[in-house]
């Protein structure tokens, strides 16, 4: 039986430009280099410096300072998505 | 409400670029263009509606002769364990079609206009957007000067690597420094050791304050250079990444 | 509607379910173990560790780490199916089961339901009567060695009739309630059950 690598979740951590088409499929716009805050802890960053996790029932962006979520997004069965932005305390466009 | 759109490309040629990479030239009509650092979004569709979708980096430069250049060159690297790479590498024949959307980013983009120093730094197939970035430079005449730190197993490994060599050998080429982590071929003399501070140090070459940094490749190596960089005097908002995920061990 | 577009030659790497009872419906067999996660791998000290059970109980209780193994533990055989369709069977671990948490405290007669709760602030529901009669257990072992970090180590919650995001990773304890209280992915458009024999994937499945 060959051993497969098993990464680490730090090692399969993304950032948001992995997400980049989803969010033009949502916000109808490229959002990587929105500016947006952390609702949590107030750092400012490019949407890009979020921490992305797309390997979950639905994908997680969080913060890079405080690591809080500050958007999910989830598609469901008939192929609308849900996004909880409540972590941002704005995006600036 | 869609303003992203599936299209169909043809895959015009497959070029080996390494035993695990391969550069796919797709032909895309009503290709608006792109810039330097983007990707695209592939989607594979079997016959019982199941989805696979994975990003790939835009390895060519965009083309500013009219009209806009239908082709693009994606770099593609082949995950053991994979579901995306493993098809395109495997099965994929110049002539057959592929969905992708794009191109997409506006952050990790270099357009080559500002005149300040620009550091690469590269792990593995994170060269792939940088490659990009170096090659506009070198189509537009851009002046600012540019160093590429690229990280790789062994020589074998190194993606672009006659290409890299012959620009930097122009005067006002990219400086391009290699390092090799797994093995070196005899005679090397260059680094032998995972990209760290010192390294970065002896690159930049004291020009910190005024460079834009753009780092691509595995999520540790991306965390440990951009950390790095900031210890280096590297404002965080100087310093662009983009994580590719595992190495793959 | 638009005809979709098929890719020549494209399968995917999932395998037709095999034949027999146990691969739930929509799902497929995997002999990997995926990792996934909503967030970064929580690093509690187990010298700081501990699990607790509260809420509407008589009284709380808490157990450090070594309390914890001290408890009687057994092996669990058991088949996993993550809503994300794949399915992974007679996965093997060691822990505590449920049971014998809760016959260490004494439940006020109104808690009918649980949240169990992690590390680095994930949240999942269940009724109680799912953490009942061997269903649910809290694992330290997978396959004979300490449950890594990945995969939830120290300690996670496993539910195997339940799909796998209600085996809360990291899990630290569980409020015994009145009202359900929907955890992090029911409260965001998941079914609030999860059932996967009846494909209860989505809230109005």
């Amino acid at each position: 039986m060959t051993t497969t690598y098993q990464p680490d979740i730090e090692d399969l951590t993304l950032d948001a430009n992995a997400v980049g088409g989803l969010l033009i499929e949502i916000f109808g716009t490229d959002m990587t280099a929105v500016l947006s805050q952390c609702a949590h802890c107030g750092n400012r960053g490019e949407v890009a410096t979020l921490r992305a996790y797309v390997h979950a029932p639905g994908t997680v962006l969080r913060c890079g300072v405080c690591a809080q979520v500050v958007m999910r997004i989830m598609r469901t069965a008939d192929g609308h998505y849900l996004v909880d932005a409540r972590g941002a305390a704005y995006f600036r466009v | 409400m869609a303003t992203i759109e599936w299209r169909l490309a043809t895959v015009a040629q497959i070029r080996e670029e390494t035993p695990r990479v391969r550069t796919f030239v797709l032909d895309l009509p009503d290709w608006a263009g792109h810039l330097p650092g983007q990707h695209v979004d592939v989607r594979l569709t079997a016959e019982d509606g199941y989805q696979a979708q994975r990003s790939y980096s835009i390895a060519s430069e965009p083309h500013s002769d009219a009209p806009r250049s239908a082709q693009i060159e994606l770099g593609v690297e082949r995950v053991e364990d994979g579901e995306v790479s493993p098809f395109m590498h495997d099965v994929l024949m110049a002539g057959d079609r592929l969905e992708v959307r794009g191109p997409i980013g506006g952050y990790f983009v270099w357009d080559g206009m500002a005149p300040d120093p620009v550091l690469l730094v590269a792990g593995g197939s994170g060269i792939v957007p940088l490659m990009a970035m170096v090659r506009h430079r070198s189509a537009t005449g851009t002046r600012a000067p540019v160093t590429l730190v690229y990280s790789s197993r062994t020589r074998d490994d190194v993606i672009y690597h006659d290409e890299l060599a012959g620009l930097a050998a122009h005067a006002d080429g990219p400086r391009v420094i290699h390092t090799l982590t797994r093995s070196q071929p005899p005679g090397w003399t260059g680094f032998d050791r995972r990209i760290d501070r010192q390294m970065l140090e002896g690159a930049l070459d004291g020009t910190a304050v005024s460079t834009q940094a753009f780092v691509c490749g595995p999520t540790p190596l991306v965390e440990s250079v951009a950390e790095a960089l900031v210890g280096l005097g590297f404002a965080p908002g100087r310093v662009r990444t983009e994580r590719f995920g595992p190495s793959g061990g | 509607m638009t005809e979709r577009f098929v890719t020549r030659g494209f399968v995917g790497r999932r395998q037709a379910p095999d034949a027999g009872q146990r691969i739930p419906p929509g799902q497929y067999l995997t002999n990997d173990f995926p990792v996934l996660s909503a967030g970064p791998t929580p690093h509690t000290p187990l010298a700081e560790w501990t699990f607790s059970i509260a809420g509407l109980v008589a009284q709380p209780i808490s157990w450090t780490w070594d309390e914890f193994l001290a408890l009687p533990a057994r092996e669990f055989v058991v088949d996993i199916s993550c809503v994300t369709k794949w399915t992974k069977l007679n996965t093997r671990w060691q822990g505590v089961s449920v049971d014998t948490l809760l016959e260490h405290v004494s439940l006020d007669r109104q808690a009918a339901f649980a949240v169990a709760w992690s590390d680095g602030g994930y949240t999942t529901n269940l009724p109680i009567a799912d953490l009942l009669n061997g269903q649910a257990f809290v694992a330290y072992l997978y396959d004979g060695e300490p449950l890594a970090p990945a995969h939830g180590g120290p300690a996670r919650l496993v539910v195997p009739h339940l799909y796998f995001w209600k085996s809360a990773k990291w899990v630290r304890g569980l409020r015994l309630l009145e009202h359900d209280e929907p955890g992090f992915w029911e409260s965001f458009g998941y079914h609030n059950r999860g059932d996967p024999w009846k494909e209860e994937r989505y809230s109005g499945d």
